[in-house]
C-alpha cells in the first residue's frame, strides 16, 4: 500500500521533467495528455511506491505538483488526484 | 467483509499559503529553477517558523527580482540594483521585521555591487537570496558579473574573456556572517540553509545556482532545464567550509556547495546601540518600531 | 495634528538655512534621513546625524546617493518619516528614485541646496537652476511639489510644509533651498510644538483583506497608506500596478493609474500653490522670483517704485506645481513681468507660457555663482515700463 500520494494542477505545468527525473521512487512519467498549453502534465504510473516524500513539490518550478502522505490517515489507496485548475491563465 | 470507504483529504500545496494566486501563472519558463528556489524558500519559512506578518521580502529588477510579486507577503519591487538599501531603510525604521532581498546575479552583484559590499561591511541584519543564473536574463542573456569565461551571451557572440565575480568570495570579504551556496538540484539543503540563515543574525547571504534554459543553456548548446539539472548533480560537491577563494564557477567544471562561512560579528543596530548608549548615555534615545495610529 | 514636543527647539535661533532646514523636518516628525556629503547640503544630514540619537531617530550615511534615495523610500514603507539631501551631482543621481517615489505614492522629502552646475560646477557658490529638473528630471510623465524657500526662517517652515503636503499627497515633495539660503545665519523663531502644525500619515484602518493600497479615496482622491508589518501583506512595485497594487502592464492601466499621478496634483494645484503677492493691483510691472534671489528683487522693486514706477512683487513659494492661474489672472492687466532667476531661463519658460502672449516676459538670467546685482533687475523693470 502506498504511503503517499501526489497532486497534480495540470494546467500549471510545463512539463519541464523535474519531478519525473527527482522522484525517488520513480513513481511519474510525463502523461500523453495535454494541458491546454500543450504540455503533457506529468502521472502516478506507479502510484503505489509513491512514499509522499514531496521532493516532486519541492521541484516543481510551476508549483504544478506536491505529494503527501496518506498512511497516517487510515487505511486508504493510493489515487492520483487530478485538480484542474479553474485560473484564468 | 465489506471494503472500508475512505475519503481523503488532498492536503494543500504548502506553497500555497504563500503565493499571491490570483497572480498564478507566473512568467518563469519552463525548466527555470527560480520556482524551485521559491519552493524552498516557503519551507524554510514553514520551517523557521517565522512570523509571517514580520517578514518582508525586497526584491530588484530581473526575472528573480519578480519573485517579490508572486509572494504573498509584505513585498517591495524596487529599482535595477537598490534592492539592498531599500532593504536597508526598511531594516532600520522597522527593526523587529526579518526583511529578506531575494534578487539576481546581475541585479545584485553589478548595478548592485557597491549596495552589497557595503551592506556587507555594515553587518546589516538582512538576509539576500542571490539566485545566480549566469546571466541578465529577463532582458535576453546579456553577460553579467557572474557569467563565466568563454560563454556565449547576447553581448559577447564570440564568447566571454572578462572573468566573472566569485560571488561567495566578494561577500565573505565584505564581511558577511553566513554564506553559502547551492544549485536548484540541492533542495533539501537550499531550504535548510535558508531556514539556518533567517535565524542568524547579521548579513546572510546564499548564491543558488539555477538554470536559465531560454538564454543561458540554449546559446551555449548546454540542453534545457533538466539537462542542467542533471548537470548539477553531476559536478556538484558538497564541501562545507572551503575557503570562498577555491569556489570560483567555471562553465562546465565543479559546483563547490556548502556553507562556507558562519561566524559571529555583531551586526549594525548592535553595534549603533551599543555605541551611542555608550557615548550618550541616558541622553541616548533609540528609534522606536513605528506604530500606525 | 501637532508637532511631537520631542525635538522641537521652541525659541529663538541664530540658525543658517541647512540647519533650520534640519530642524523643520525633525519638527515635522521626521525620524529618518539617509544621506551623502555633497557640498552646500551637508550641515543639514551633520546636523541630523547628531540630534537624531537624542530623539529617537536614526541616522545612515550611506554609500551614494543612488542608495540614499531609496533606503528613505524604504525607511517610509517601514513606517516612518524620511527625508534625504543633496545637491545639483546629487540630485541627479537621485532621478530614477524619485521617479520609484512618485510611482509607488511614497510620501517623503527632499531638500536640493542648489549650487552652480552643470556637473561638479561650484560646489561653494548659488544658483538656481536645478528648478526644471526638480519637475522632469525623472523619465515619464509624473507631478510634483516644489517648495522655495528664501530665508532660514522659511526654510524651517516650508521643510515642515513640505512633509505635509508629501503626507497629504502621497507624493515625494521637494525644498529647493540654494546656497546662499542655505549658508545664511539669521533669526529662526521655532514656535512651540503646540502650534505646530503637521499632517500625520493617512494610514488606513480598512479591513487587511479588502484594502487596496493604490486606490484613491476620500475627498482629494488620494490612497491611504500601510506599512509592512501589519499584515497587509502590501505589494509595491515601480511598474504599471493596478489598485492593489499588482503589476498589470497594459494600455488601460496605464492610463487610468498615470493620469491620477498627475491629476492628483493638477486638480489640487490652486489649493497647493503658494505664492506672496505685493502690490500687484494696479501694477504696471510685475517682479517673479523665488529663493534668494527674491531677496534681491525686493530692494530693486523698492527702488523702483521710490521713482515712481508701479511694480508688483509675485514670489513663487511654491515653484510646482506652477500657479498658472495667478498668471493668467495678471498678465492681461500688465505690460509685462520681469523674471529674475539664478539660472539662465527656467521658470521664466513657465512665465511665458501662462501669459500667452498677452504681456512682455523679460528675463534677467544669471549663470550662477553670486547673486543678481538689484540694478540689473531694476534695468529690466525700466524697460518693460517704457
Amino acid at each position: 500500500m502506498a504511503r503517499g500520494s501526489v497532486s497534480i494542477v495540470v494546467e500549471r505545468c510545463k512539463a519541464c521533467g523535474f519531478c519525473v527525473e527527482f522522484c525517488p521512487s520513480k513513481v511519474l512519467a510525463l502523461s500523453d495528455a495535454f494541458n491546454s498549453k500543450g504540455y503533457h502534465p506529468p502521472h502516478a504510473t506507479t502510484p503505489e511506491k509513491c512514499t509522499g516524500c514531496d521532493l516532486c513539490g519541492m521541484y516543481c518550478p510551476d508549483f504544478a505538483i506536491h505529494g503527501f502522505r496518506t498512511d497516517k490517515t487510515a487505511a486508504a489507496a493510493a489515487t492520483e488526484v487530478e485538480k484542474e485548475s479553474g485560473d484564468a491563465c | 467483509m465489506s471494503t472500508p470507504v475512505v475519503t481523503i483529504t488532498t492536503p494543500e500545496n504548502p506553497v500555497e499559503d504563500f503565493m499571491r494566486t490570483d497572480r498564478m501563472p507566473h512568467i518563469w519558463c519552463p525548466g527555470c529553477g527560480i520556482g524551485t528556489t521559491v519552493n524552498c524558500f516557503t519551507r524554510a519559512l514553514i520551517d523557521s517558523k517565522t512570523d509571517l506578518d514580520k517578514l518582508s521580502i525586497v526584491s530588484g529588477i530581473g526575472c528573480t527580482g519578480r519573485v517579490a510579486g508572486y509572494v504573498n507577503l509584505d513585498s517591495f519591487h524596487t529599482t535595477h540594483g537598490r534592492a539592498i538599501p531599500f532593504a536597508t531603510g526598511l531594516k532600520l525604521a522597522s527593526p523587529d521585521m526579518t526583511v529578506v532581498v531575494y534578487s539576481g546575479d546581475g541585479d545584485l552583484f553589478a548595478i548592485g555591487g557597491n549596495h552589497l559590499i557595503h551592506a556587507a561591511r555594515r553587518n546589516l541584519d538582512i538576509k539576500v537570496i542571490c539566485v545566480n543564473n549566469l546571466t541578465y536574463a529577463m532582458t535576453g542573456g546579456q553577460t553579467g558579473p557572474a557569467t563565466p569565461l568563454d560563454v556565449i551571451t547576447a553581448t559577447a557572440a564570440y564568447g566571454t574573456y572578462d572573468p566573472p565575480f566569485n560571488l561567495p568570495q566578494l561577500v565573505d570579504a565584505a564581511g558577511a556572517v553566513y554564506v553559502a551556496r547551492w544549485t536548484t538540484f540541492h533542495v533539501k539543503q537550499l531550504a535548510r540553509s535558508m531556514a539556518e540563515m533567517f535565524k542568524k543574525k547579521g548579513f546572510g547571504f546564499i548564491e543558488v545556482i539555477s538554470p536559465c534554459p531560454t538564454l543561458y543553456q540554449r546559446r551555449n548548446k548546454m540542453g534545457d532545464g533538466l539537462d542542467t539539472m542533471k548537470f548539477y548533480k553531476q559536478v556538484s560537491k558538497i564541501k562545507h567550509g572551503t575557503p570562498t577563494n577555491e569556489v570560483g564557477l567555471t562553465k562546465s567544471g565543479e559546483i563547490i556547495c556548502g556553507k562556507f562561512v558562519d561566524r559571529e560579528r555583531p551586526d549594525f543596530s548592535t553595534m549603533m546601540h551599543a555605541h551611542l548608549e555608550h557615548e550618550l548615555g541616558a541622553k541616548y534615545i533609540p528609534a522606536e518600531a513605528p506604530v500606525c495610529s | 495634528m501637532h508637532a511631537d514636543p520631542v525635538g522641537v527647539l521652541t525659541g529663538a535661533h541664530f540658525l543658517d538655512g541647512d540647519h533650520a532646514a534640519c530642524e523643520g523636518a525633525i519638527a515635522a516628525g521626521a525620524r529618518f534621513s539617509a544621506g551623502y556629503p555633497i557640498t552646500p547640503s551637508t550641515e543639514v544630514v551633520e546636523r541630523f546625524s547628531q540630534r537624531a540619537p537624542k530623539i529617537g531617530a536614526t541616522f545612515i550615511q550611506m554609500e551614494d546617493e543612488l542608495a540614499a534615495s531609496i533606503t528613505i523610500l524604504g525607511a517610509v514603507w517601514g513606517g516612518v518619516k524620511a527625508f534625504t539631501v543633496t545637491s545639483g551631482p546629487g540630485f541627479s543621481l537621485m532621478m530614477e528614485h524619485i521617479g520609484y517615489a512618485v510611482m509607488t505614492e511614497t510620501p517623503c522629502v527632499f531638500i536640493d541646496v542648489q549650487r552652480g552646475g552643470p556637473s561638479t560646477g561650484l560646489p561653494t557658490l548659488p544658483a538656481q537652476a536645478d528648478m526644471m529638473q526638480v519637475k522632469w528630471g525623472s523619465h515619464g510623465d509624473y507631478e510634483i511639489i516644489a517648495l522655495c524657500p528664501n530665508s532660514p526662517q522659511e526654510c524651517f517652515d516650508l521643510t515642515i510644509k513640505a512633509f505635509n503636503y508629501s503626507e497629504q499627497y502621497r507624493v515625494p515633495v521637494f525644498v529647493m533651498m540654494d546656497e546662499v539660503v542655505g549658508h545664511m545665519t539669521e533669526k529662526v523663531v521655532i514656535p512651540a510644538a503646540e502650534d505646530i502644525e503637521i499632517v500625520p500619515r493617512r494610514w488606513t484602518s480598512k479591513d487587511k483583506s479588502t484594502f487596496q493600497l493604490f486606490a484613491p479615496c476620500g475627498e482629494e482622491q488620494i490612497p491611504e497608506m500601510a506599512k509592512a508589518g501589519d499584515g497587509y501583506k502590501v505589494h509595491v512595485t515601480g511598474l504599471t500596478h493596478n489598485e492593489k497594487g499588482y503589476p498589470d502592464m497594459t494600455p488601460v492601466v496605464q492610463e487610468r493609474m498615470v493620469k491620477r499621478l498627475v491629476t492628483k496634483i493638477r486638480d489640487n494645484a490652486e489649493k497647493i500653490c503658494i505664492t506672496e503677492e505685493i502690490d500687484i493691483e494696479g501694477a504696471d510691472v510685475v517682479v517673479v522670483s523665488y529663493g534668494i534671489t527674491s531677496r534681491v528683487a525686493q530692494r530693486a522693486i523698492e527702488t523702483a517704485r521710490a521713482e515712481g514706477l508701479k511694480v508688483g512683487s509675485l514670489r513663487l513659494i511654491t515653484a510646482w506645481p506652477f500657479p498658472e492661474h495667478v498668471i493668467r489672472a495678471i498678465a492681461p492687466k500688465v505690460k509685462g513681468f520681469v523674471v529674475a532667476e539664478l539660472n539662465l531661463g527656467q521658470m521664466v519658460r513657465e512665465v511665458e507660457r501662462c501669459a500667452g502672449g498677452q504681456c512682455r516676459v523679460k528675463l534677467v538670467g544669471h549663470a550662477g555663482g553670486t547673486v543678481h546685482k538689484p540694478e540689473e533687475i531694476l534695468k529690466a523693470i525700466q524697460g518693460v515700463v517704457r
